[in-house]
């Protein structure tokens, strides 16, 4: 009999087993929804398949990436500060166009992470309230002053650097909305790394002066840069469930190498040192072998005690508070402009 | 859904060019179509993106849900026959 069964015949012999099978799966999860939700879920993460905002996911997934993300966009919003505070004195016409259009990338990456973050269900005025009360973090780097206009030329080259090889990483993340907003964060990034090497740049090539300033400013920010990465491996407690969920794809430790293996000959080739005597190039494995990083300065300011800490998050309330009216009016002005063209149409 | 200052979520199309479609690039917040607009375009075309930006409220949109995936799509998982591969044609036959 199944000889003679043609083409036709067998698509619908297909279908019907087709059928059966999804009969069998919602018995399935009639006797246990979590289960076969948490199993496809799974599937999703091991075959790299994005998980998207309406898809079932784990309570503890959906928590840490809210954090994460949310962490990220105000790291993104206090970045603008110590950036801000240059504007006014960049050194040329040239300088001030080009820190303007950066800080304001800096306030448009804040814009596409809360934006993703409001996918998992966050809020965004909530988590502007948690930044202000000193209940969600942003990245500790940001609580160092910039003391001089080299100090700004040595975060668009060094922290948006960090950031970068970071932020690549994160592309391939496995929350779709969070990934797409990294490759676009990405793209822009670029112009923010290489306005500040060229910055740099001329500062090193500059007079005595000029190049002191540039080496006192590398002096200020490596380390703290190498700490953006986070604690190392082994004391970095939620790592491995981040990795196994694939939200992270490379651990702090490669991350942080990363980083010192693409910026160490850039820093040479200014013609500046690495204020690290314990900097050493391993020909064997090809990477810069590093000294110790002063983990007490990174979790003392993590906990608050950062030279800007209290600065940052005051401007933050600030602006906060002092714009709500804007805020305000622009929703009271919506309003009335809807009942005015409702009563129209009536009229 | 609003946040606590009436500011609605907008989704963002733009068209990067004349001859292609507009395509979803993000969301925003905004307290009406034309601070939409104009948000999108600072937020989403700062370098020449686009040439043209749609925005809706996100509540406005209807969704299929992703429970019922299989369910959903299932019409088209079993004509294979819609495709063009589905049927044999000798080597020798060209243009086709």
């Amino acid at each position: 009999m199944l000889k003679k069964i043609n083409d036709t015949n067998k698509y619908i012999l297909i279908l019907i087993v087709y059928r059966f099978n999804l009969n069998v799966s919602t018995l399935g999860i009639s006797e246990g929804t979590m289960n076969n939700q948490q199993q496809i879920f799974d599937q999703k993460i091991e075959k790299d398949i994005s998980i998207e905002p309406k898809d079932w996911m784990p309570e503890a997934y959906r928590k840490t990436l809210i954090r994460q993300i949310g962490q990220h966009a105000h790291s993104e919003v206090v970045g603008m500060l110590p950036e801000g505070n240059w504007i006014t004195r960049a050194p040329t016409l040239k300088r001030k166009a080009v820190l303007m259009a950066k800080v304001q990338d800096e306030a448009g990456h804040a814009l596409y992470l809360y934006s993703a973050a409001e996918t998992l269900g966050a809020d965004r005025d909530d988590m502007m309230d948690k930044l202000i009360a000193g209940r969600m973090k942003y990245s500790s780097i940001f609580n160092y002053p910039t003391l001089s206009w080299a100090d700004v030329a040595a975060i668009g080259w060094l922290v948006d650097g960090a950031a970068i090889v970071n932020q690549v990483a994160l592309c391939r993340t496995s929350y779709g909305p969070y990934a797409r907003a990294m490759v676009r964060v990405c793209k822009e990034e670029s112009f923010h790394q290489r306005q500040g090497f060229e910055a740099m740049m001329e500062l090193a090539n500059g007079t005595p002066e000029q190049k002191q300033l540039a080496q006192d400013a590398v002096n200020r920010f490596w380390w703290p840069a190498l700490m953006m990465f986070g604690p190392s491996d082994d004391n970095s407690p939620n790592s491995a469930q981040s990795m196994q969920w694939k939200v992270k794809l490379f651990s702090n430790d490669e991350l942080r190498q990363k980083f010192v293996d693409n910026t160490v000959s850039q820093v040479l080739q200014l013609g500046l040192t690495v204020p690290d005597p314990d900097l050493k190039l391993n020909e064997a494995t090809g990477h810069y072998e590093f000294g110790e990083i002063n983990w007490d300065e990174f979790f003392a300011i993590l906990a608050g005690k950062g030279p800007c800490n209290h600065e940052r998050i005051e401007a933050r309330r600030k602006a906060w508070e002092g714009g709500k009216w804007v805020r305000d009016s622009a929703a009271v002005y919506a309003q009335k402009r809807q009942q005015q063209s409702a009563a129209q149409k009536v009229a | 859904m609003n946040n606590k200052n009436n500011w609605s979520l907008y989704e963002v199309f733009v068209r990067s060019k004349q001859g292609l479609s507009h395509r979803h690039v993000g969301s925003l917040r905004a307290p009406d179509e034309e601070v939409a607009l104009q948000n999108a375009r600072d937020v989403y075309t700062r370098r020449n993106e686009g040439i043209s930006i749609w925005v809706v409220k996100s509540e406005l949109i209807t969704s299929s849900q992703p429970d019922e995936k299989a369910e959903f799509f299932e019409p088209a998982l079993d004509k294979v026959y819609r495709h063009p591969t589905f049927y044999n044609i000798p080597s020798g036959i060209e243009h086709m």
